[in-house]
């Protein structure tokens, strides 16, 4: 039996979690709206939406020239990643072939590798071929990183599609290639959408690459944008939670839209395998 | 050659495509080899290498690792680092469970928005994290308002200025990240649990304790593996966080193996001393990640 006191307390433990979990969040949302010349890092309600901090932000901060950045890149490196990873995890996970599950292996590598074990001697390789301060420098490192996951994830799919498709569509002669995108990619849409997802979230948010790979402004992207202007204006609260909030907004708008689909995906994901 | 491969494969089994599936891979693999397993070897090859990125290089053999063990400047982030995992995995994962315990008891309305609101940490982007937290427990922030107000006045400070607390600090900020994750993956775990053990522990008399130890925690054992290897290898990844907030100060009293492979490398031109602690790092996480599957396999049998 659940008691009255049981509920409450239940609900007051979850009330009280609630509230830590946005209480930064709500702080950065008051402090964009609030004053600018208030000085006072703490909570205070702002008295009414001073939408003139974004506008600063956007201009002064220059977040318009770093959003079109990251906009380009995040695109590239998902767009390219779901192709790649869906190519070589159809394969992988339907097909048979000597090296297959070496394969497999080097890209779940990748998963667990941090940056730190890849990120000098690419800074040093990328300068040798002149692609540091340059759009590639950020995509292609990024899109290989994403690859492990990618692949992981659409392997996982693949596997889970009944062979009985796959077969009949070859005994009515359907190729490899007709399977694939006719039958099995448009079959795979939730497990793709929750690839692209996730993907575009980490290159939205990825700092350190970006950190290394672009020193002139004209690359650079929002979070590296972000901490930039920190250390110049690292009084200015308003404009500084301004400019979170802009590279918050499109990763939570996605997430509030996608999020059942989005966390149901990491759950099975890691209850398949 | 690649058709004489196919032609053996397809002799060998005339039902399934094989040899071209090597075809698919190709493209992944090409970028994944280049800008990842490549440097990869690099990165081990620098490791045995005395270079500060612009002169020539000299041979080092192990050196940068016996620095490593020996350097306290170079062994103080790793300390630092498994300190830090107590904030990044070890409580997340112990309040997660707290939480399931608590909602496993009955239906609890508006999950949905719990779930959306507790995991909402885990998409942000560390950096506004970073920006959101500094102005927290910044010396007016809103932490020590809140101690000034309850009469606590004499515990506010500097925190990510103070050199025993930064530490702590930044631990926290981890521990705010980690918390949700764990818990979506506990709750989601709980209703796989039959019914019927719960049926069966309360019909025996258990409380809510004895139920969570005799049913709910041996019904999560997989999903606690899954959760501690994510916030272990987010915990050591972390470099975003600390370069925001502290940039490993004061002193260094809050830098870590992921920070300290960034300075050295690109900071203080000691190529080498990065690599080594870099392949430190990624056997460390290699460890870690393993001890826990081990762990956890270990006790199922």
């Amino acid at each position: 039996m659940t008691t009255r006191t049981e509920r409450l307390f239940t609900y007051g433990i979850l009330g009280l979690f609630t509230i830590i979990s946005l209480t930064p969040v709500v702080g950065v949302l008051f402090s964009a709206f609030g004053d600018r010349s208030s000085l006072d890092t703490g909570f205070s309600l702002p008295d009414g939406l001073n939408w003139g901090n974004f506008s600063e932000a956007w201009t002064r901060g220059h977040f318009g020239t770093y959003m079109t950045n990251s906009v380009l890149v995040a695109v590239a490196v998902v767009s390219v990643t779901t192709v790649l990873a869906v190519l070589a995890a159809y394969a992988l996970g339907v097909m048979r072939f000597p090296g297959s599950n070496l394969l497999f292996y080097l890209f779940i590598l990748g998963l667990t590798l941090p940056q730190e074990a890849v990120l000098v001697p690419l800074y040093f390789d990328l300068r040798y071929w002149e692609l540091t301060d340059t759009y590639w420098g950020l995509i292609l490192p990024q899109t290989a990183q994403s690859l492990a996951f990618g692949v992981f994830w659409m392997r996982t799919y693949f596997r889970s599609t009944p062979r009985a498709v796959v077969e009949a569509a070859r005994i009515d002669g359907a190729s490899s290639w007709t399977v694939l995108w006719r039958i099995l990619v448009p079959m795979g849409r939730p497990a793709i959408s929750t690839m692209v997802v996730i993907v575009f979230m980490w290159t939205w948010n990825e700092f350190l690459m970006a950190l290394v790979m672009v020193s002139d402004e004209a690359h650079r992207t929002v979070p590296l944008g972000l901490a930039f202007f920190q250390g110049q204006h690292s009084s200015d609260t308003a404009l500084l939670a301004a400019a979170s909030v802009l590279i918050a907004l499109p990763v939570v708008v996605v997430y509030l839209a996608l999020q059942r689909r989005f966390i149901e995906g990491m759950l099975t994901g890691s209850t398949k395998e | 050659m690649v058709r004489a491969y196919a032609a053996r494969y397809r002799r060998r089994s005339p039902g399934e495509p094989r040899a071209v599936g090597v075809l698919y891979v190709l493209p992944a693999l090409l970028l994944y080899t280049l800008f990842l397993l490549i440097p990869l070897g690099q990165t081990v090859w620098l490791s045995l290498l005395h270079w500060d990125g612009l002169s020539a290089a000299s041979w080092a053999g192990l050196d940068n690792y016996r620095d490593l063990f020996t350097d306290p400047s170079l062994r103080a982030p790793f300390g630092h680092a498994v300190a830090l995992l107590f904030f990044y995995a070890a409580l997340p994962v112990a309040i997660g469970l707290l939480l399931t315990a608590a909602l496993s008891r009955f239906r609890v309305r508006g999950m949905t928005f719990f779930r959306t609101v507790l995991f909402l940490p885990q998409v942000l982007a560390m950096v506004v994290v970073g920006v959101a937290w500094r102005s927290i427990l910044a010396p007016d922030g809103l932490l020590n308002d809140l101690l000034r107000g309850v009469g606590l006045g004499s515990f506010a400070r500097s925190w990510l200025g103070d050199y025993t607390w930064a530490l702590p600090a930044v631990g926290v900020i981890g521990t705010w990240v980690g918390t949700g994750l764990c818990l979506v993956l506990f709750l989601a775990g709980v209703q796989r649990i039959p019914r019927e053990l719960y049926e069966a522990a309360r019909m025996d008399g258990a409380g809510a304790v004895r139920e969570f130890f005799t049913v709910t925690l041996p019904g999560l054992r997989g999903e606690v593996a899954v959760a501690l290897t994510l916030t272990i290898v987010a915990g050591l990844r972390n470099f975003d966080l600390i370069y925001i907030t502290t940039s490993g100060g004061p002193g260094n009293a809050t830098s870590v193996p992921a920070f300290e492979v960034y300075r050295r490398a690109f900071e203080i031109n000691s190529v080498g001393s990065a690599a080594a602690m870099g392949v430190g790092l990624t056997v460390l996480i290699f460890v870690l990640t393993v001890a826990v599957s081990r762990l956890v396999e270990g006790r199922k049998s």
